[in-house]
């Protein structure tokens, strides 16, 4: 067995993001880590979107990022930690758009290690060095420098380890010009691992400590080294150096340089022999808090304005303060902290120096805001360390008295943009429809959690809707002046006649158009500089500006059956299969050609590109005939109406367009000319017309829809594209260089045709039954479309009912008081004459999040999806503390066959170590066609009910280490069989005939089988590598696919004859006797394929994606990876697919410098799986070496990028 | 072996034992083996960004603080050693 990778939608979380000025104007981006993928964001000031530059692929894992700007320089680059061992900068480069490896200094081994550098990193402010850090004591320190060309220059790496250290953070120091400086967050072990009383564990401090760069002696030595706060976790740098402006030149000092160390509960301003300055970090005024708890700051920015600057610092609730710092040159007067407004708990905070804000979130959505004030003048309480006594330091061991403020709806920021993210997500099904798959996804993490149905294809924005008196059949828009910026005219076709409006404030009709009425139209264009010309069944009018009109009638008897133009061409066909070629000659007179051109054979389809920039006519017309044949004649004047070339179709041919598009796999250069040929079937051939010798290669196909296809040739965000419409409407066009096609996630359209005006730029007109639309596509990156409904808590499973539409989801979060909870707490309070502040109960959890609780405290509930209409149908709240872990429909044969769903629960549950005080299955029927529930009863189990399932009429369920079978009883559900064999605890369960495959949270997935006649569940197989299972499913009777915690995925088989030998056994007794091998099972299964895909998968399931296509494991991964493993068919697939990674692995793509082989086979090697996603990017390489690898594989470039596009459309039609 | 290379060697190992923390040897206790494989182990987690998410959504955590408590953890994870006896 073979599997080829895809992915089809990437992580969507960003670990880290650095803000700088990549490409070195004046505008500054955002560089984000997509986890294993670099993507560069560029913000557009007065729109207020983020567009994405730039996105590729690093194959490894990236840790950190940071940026860094030499003396002098305008332009920044990016230095990136990774799990390589290395540590690589980048360039931005602008013009070729792409990140150029300007080094890579090898450092340690590869992987996330204790003490391998690559975790934290930090820079000068003045860009002349960097720190790069492990978790543990190695720190690396480079200094950067540039040559006599201007070009930057690293040196060899000086030490800065400390041996037994745990490293927490590392900032560098501003000093201005100074020797470079930089402070670590320190806890030395070795005292405490050497002392069995314990004590010296209490009393071992953590060390803010300060490393200096002596770079005269280019040395790195440990300059001061302090005790601070044992909560300590964060440090921000603070402004420092002096700036010498104006004339005469005056000195200022920027700031007072050293660092804030945020701790829990406080913030620390600290420098070496400086007094210290502390805050507290205010609490929600919550009646309900937790005092326990302390208030971690998690992300913290330092932005400086002209002449000062602040801080932003963030709570993990997502509270922002604002932190500043009062200062006479040096000497910090006071240190002040106020409520600034709560957004998303982000990873890190960019604040932008247009004045915007860009919060890349923890989990869900990304954000994008605007600062409207700084805070400046509100009534927000602040807290001053001058304040207190000894600026909040006469006794730093104990805390401070708490500061408090009031949570509030955004009052700083505005909100501008979004950027959708499905990461976690944390269960998924897939839903094949005829006309497309449908992708459920549960996502989220507590009240920001959502459950989002995804469809493939490009979101549409609708701009206008109206309603026409019939229907028609075309529709065309029109400038009417080559220069006009904006169409002015919409031409509707319909059976009879012509109907021409204007496109402005309101649409309205034109009756002076000059255009005939009367007949419907068969093409429309803006001809010339300045004239209109329509072509109808009985012959051409050609409009001049003064609205004088040049007719050209058609052969009396003969009308006109299809027509093609562009600016200065015009050929239609007549119905006795003869063409008419017209060209605009230079004094904008239409002229006929002297000879008509017999086809032999009904034209039913014309085609002429565009007139390339600078030349007189396009040089090839395509006409497609009845004999399902589609030729290319030449309009050039030697040669005008010769056939140049043929090419046989499989169906007549319903519409061409001929376009230049710009495809970066086949010529980086310069737009190719596509021939795109709809047929009748419903099919889309996409051929690349040769411009020299107009002959036609490379032939994609493409199966749209059941309808006749109809193209037109359109403009996508300013550049050339094609609408095919059949029975969906698809967009091709060209986006980061490639040419995609994709479908559009919008009503059937009968014919459409690209708008440009005030109110839609870049958009499109399309006609669906009697209305007529204009839309736009505003996004080309997302090729899913998503549907939103809120969650209340984290989403954990879901099933599907067989008979009724409704998913049955399952939600629970830890750490969270359910509202049976809070109100209890409400009441104790108000008995106890507490006054219970409810406004601040009430806020709303989308926003500001749910109460935290102690660890141990739980809400949970269960809901009813109506997924078709993305609808809640029902919730119900579990009380007592339960927490929902699993779910399942269940027949019961006991009750005939009568569904009922099975929710496990567990009250009182603790993580780690895994207990619960009691788990219970509790027993629903289904109600009113499923849409609501009835508790029928609830069983008590020991432990955690993990997982369940429906089997053989009964009940399957994983209670921690038992596997049980349950037969359902009047008021409880009865214990029918047992095995308690398992290592951890069952979390995964599938089934076919009587083998139950299990998958255990640490030990893989055991093949157990059950044997009726005497009653047993036996275990009889396992995985010899012990592996922690998140999800698995059945391959067929013998084979599992599965995936594990730490980012793979495999294939696991039983032999045959094992198998054979279990099932004939009828008792199991051989099974019971036989000797455990390894300390489990007696048999093993045998590994097939294995690979790393660098997220956890959630999910994975086998289903087709494209109708009537071969079936394929679909997954989806924590941070948002949904992609496909597709198992190659043939042994030649085989060989060409993994040729050609291997000689794709040689060109080196990673961007941090990881080994390609290695990263797939993280853990454990990789065995029999391609890397599509790796292959694709042979479409990116340069022409010679793309030809070099083509060479080696036998083929054509053009048949080996057809193969990678056949591979990718015919599994998942992506 | 001469008593000469039995020293060179011990040096050589206590050196790469020096320099590579978390390597182990022969006389390796188990309360050692332990604290060196959770602080490999924790640092793994803090080091995966994957890893930092799927334990947060489970304990209903920031991964700010989860990353937190897992270096915080690196000090002592197994407690404190065993009392040495001769």
């Amino acid at each position: 067995m073979h599997l080829y990778n895809l992915t089809l939608e990437h992580a969507s979380s960003i670990p880290s993001a650095v803000v700088g000025n990549f490409s070195g104007n004046r505008q500054q981006e955002i560089l984000i880590s997509r986890g294993t993928r670099l993507q560069l964001l560029r913000p557009d000031p007065a729109l207020g979107k983020l567009s994405t530059v730039l996105v590729h692929d690093v194959f490894g894992s990236i840790r950190s990022l940071a940026a860094f700007r030499l003396t002098g320089g305008t332009k920044d680059y990016a230095i990136l930690g990774s799990d390589s061992g290395r540590i690589v900068i980048l360039e931005y480069d602008a013009k070729q758009n792409t990140f150029v490896k300007l080094y890579q200094e090898t450092y340690g081994k590869t992987g996330a290690r204790r003490i391998v550098p690559g975790q934290m990193l930090a820079t000068d402010p003045k860009g002349r060095s960097l720190m790069v850090s492990a978790m543990e004591k190695a720190k690396l320190v480079y200094v950067l420098n540039r040559d006599a060309a201007a070009n930057l220059t690293i040196s060899s790496p000086l030490e800065a380890h400390k041996p037994s250290a745990i490293i927490h953070h590392i900032v560098g120091v501003d000093v201005g010009f100074e020797n470079p400086l930089y402070a670590a967050l320190e806890v030395d072990y070795a005292e405490a691992d050497n002392d069995p009383t314990g004590e010296a564990y209490t009393n071992t401090e953590k060390m803010l400590t300060f490393y200096e760069l002596d770079l005269g002696l280019n040395h790195v030595v440990r300059k001061w080294s302090e005790p601070t706060d044992p909560r300590a976790n964060l440090l921000v740098q603070v402004p420092g150096g002096q700036t010498t402006s104006g004339d005469p030149p005056v000195v200022r000092i920027d700031g007072p340089s050293g660092v804030l160390v945020c701790c829990e509960d406080h913030i620390i301003y600290r420098h070496m022999d400086q007094p210290q300055h502390r805050v507290p970090i205010p609490r929600r005024q919550n009646p309900l808090e937790d005092h326990s708890r302390g208030i971690l700051i998690i992300s913290a920015v330092m932005h400086r304005m002209k002449g000062a600057f602040f801080f932003l610092l963030q709570s993990e609730q997502g509270d922002l303060y604002k932190v500043t710092l009062e200062h006479h040159d040096e000497d910090v007067v006071a240190l002040k902290i106020k409520y600034f407004d709560t957004v998303s708990p982000a990873t890190n905070l960019c604040i932008l120096k247009s004045g915007h804000l860009f919060i890349p979130s923890e989990f869900g959505n990304h954000h994008f805001y605007q600062f409207q004030k700084l805070g400046d003048d509100d009534k927000e309480a602040e807290y001053s360390s001058a304040d207190y006594p000894g600026n909040g330091m006469r006794n730093p061991s104990q805390p401070l008295p708490a500061a408090y403020f009031r949570p509030r709806p955004l009052d700083n920021l505005v909100l501008l943009d979004e950027l959708e993210s499905l990461d976690p997500i944390l269960a998924a099904r897939v839903q094949n429809l005829p006309d497309a798959s449908l992708f459920y996804t549960a996502c989220g993490k507590g009240a920001k959690s959502t459950f989002r149905t995804l469809r493939h294809g490009l979101e549409v924005e609708e701009n206008g809707n109206s309603d026409l008196p019939s229907i028609p059949n075309a529709v065309w828009t029109l400038k009417l002046t080559e220069n006009d910026q904006y169409d002015s005219y919409i031409v509707l076709s319909f059976v009879n006649g012509t109907l021409v409006l204007s496109f402005g404030e309101e649409i309205e009709e034109i009756p002076n158009s000059g255009f005939l009425s009367s007949e419907p139209t068969l093409a429309a264009q803006q001809l010339g500089q300045d004239a209109i010309l329509q072509v109808h069944p009985r012959g051409i009018r050609h409009v001049l500006s003064d609205k004088r009109v040049n007719e050209w009638r058609a052969p009396p008897g003969l009308t006109i059956v299809a027509a093609t133009t562009n600016k200065r061409q015009v050929v239609v066909a007549l119905s006795t299969a003869e063409l008419v070629y017209f060209e605009l000659d230079v004094e904008g007179q239409l002229n006929e050609y002297q000879d008509r051109k017999a086809m032999g054979s009904t034209v039913l389809a014309l085609s002429v590109g565009e007139v390339p920039e600078g030349l007189q006519r396009f040089k090839y017309l395509a006409v497609g005939c009845e004999d399902q044949t589609v030729r290319i004649i030449s309009l050039d004047p030697d040669s005008t109406l010769e056939m140049i070339s043929l090419q046989a179709v499989t169906a007549p041919p319903s519409s061409i367009s001929i376009a230049d598009m710009l495809d970066s796999s086949i010529d980086k250069h310069r737009p190719t000319t596509f021939v795109n040929i709809g047929l009748q079937n419903g099919v889309l051939l996409r051929t690349v017309l040769d411009p020299t010798n107009g002959k036609l290669a490379d032939t994609r196909t493409r199966f749209l829809g059941n309808r006749p296809v109809r193209l037109v040739r359109t403009l996508v965000h300013g550049s050339p594209g094609v609408l095919a419409l059949s029975s969906r409407s698809w967009l091709n066009y060209t986006y980061q260089g490639l040419v995609h096609f994709t479908p559009l996630a919008y009503d059937r359209l009968d014919g459409a045709s690209s708008v440009n005006a005030d109110l839609c730029p870049d958009g499109f007109i399309g006609i669906a039954g009697n209305t007529l639309r204009i839309f736009q596509v505003p996004r080309l990156g997302n090729k899913l479309k998503q549907e939103i409904l809120p969650l209340s808590y984290t989403p954990r499973k879901f099933v599907s009912h067989p008979q009724n539409s409704y998913f049955y989801l399952i939600e629970s979060d830890h750490r969270t008081m359910s509202p049976s909870a809070i109100a209890e707490r409400v009441k104790i309070m108000e008995m106890s004459n507490e006054k219970v502040d409810r406004e601040m109960l009430e806020l709303d959890p989308q926003t500001f999040g749910h109460i935290k609780a102690p660890a141990g405290v739980w809400a949970s509930c269960i809901r009813i999806v109506d997924p078709v209409n993305s609808k809640t149908v029902a919730v119900y709240e579990l009380d007592n503390n339960e927490a929902a872990f699993s779910v399942a429909v269940v027949p019961f044969s006991a009750r005939s066959g009568e569904l009922l769903l099975v929710v496990g629960t567990a009250s009182n549950t603790q993580l780690a170590p895994r207990t619960c005080s009691s788990g219970y299955l509790r027993v629903y029927a289904f109600t009113e066609g499923g849409s609501a529930l009835e508790l029928l009863h609830k069983t008590e189990t020991d432990d955690v009910p993990m997982s369940l399932l429906g089997f053989q009429g009964r009940l399957l369920a994983g209670i921690g280490k038992a596997l049980r079978l349950y037969d359902i009883g009047k008021k409880k559900l009865l214990r029918k069989a047992e095995n308690r064999q398992f290592a951890t605890a069952v979390v995964t369960l599938n089934t076919q005939g009587s083998r139950i495959l299990a998958g255990d949270l640490n030990q893989s997935i055991y093949y157990v089988t059950y044997k009726a006649p005497e009653n047993r569940l036996l275990i009889f197989a396992d995985d010899s590598s012990a592996r922690w299972t998140t999800a698995a499913v059945m391959l067929d009777y013998n084979t599992v696919a599965a995936s594990d915690k730490f980012g793979n995925v495999y294939v696991n088989r039983l032999d045959e004859s094992v198998s054979k030998q279990v099932d004939d056994d009828p008792t199991g007794a051989g099974i019971l006797h036989e000797k455990s091998v390894l300390m489990g099972a007696p048999h093993k299964t045998k590994m097939l394929c294995h690979f790393h895909v660098g997220d956890i998968i959630t999910s994975i399931e086998r289903v087709a994606l494209v109708a009537g296509g071969r079936e394929v494991l679909v997954y989806f991964g924590l941070h948002g990876t949904i992609g496909i493993l597709v198992p190659l068919v043939s042994k030649d697939d085989v060989d060409f697919i993994s040729t050609l990674e291997q000689h794709m692995r040689t060109e080196n793509l990673s961007l941090v410098g990881r080994d390609h082989l290695s990263w797939r086979g993280y853990y454990t090697p990789v065995k029999a799986t391609v890397d599509g996603d790796l292959c694709e990017y042979f479409a990116k390489l340069p022409a010679q070496k793309q030809i070099a690898i083509a060479g080696e594989l036998d083929r054509s470039v053009g048949d080996v990028l057809k193969k990678l596009e056949s591979l990718r459309v015919t599994a998942s039609g992506f | 072996m001469s008593s000469e290379l039995r020293y060179t060697a011990n040096t050589q190992l206590e050196h790469l034992h020096a320099r590579y923390t978390g390597t182990g040897h022969a006389d390796l206790t188990k309360w050692e083996w332990a604290t060196h494989q959770h602080r490999d182990t924790l640092s793994s987690i803090v080091g995966h960004p994957t890893l930092t998410s799927y334990l947060a959504v489970a304990d209903g955590e920031s991964i700010g603080r989860i990353r937190f408590e897992m270096a915080e953890k690196m000090l002592q994870p197994c407690g404190p050693p065993p009392q040495k006896q001769d």
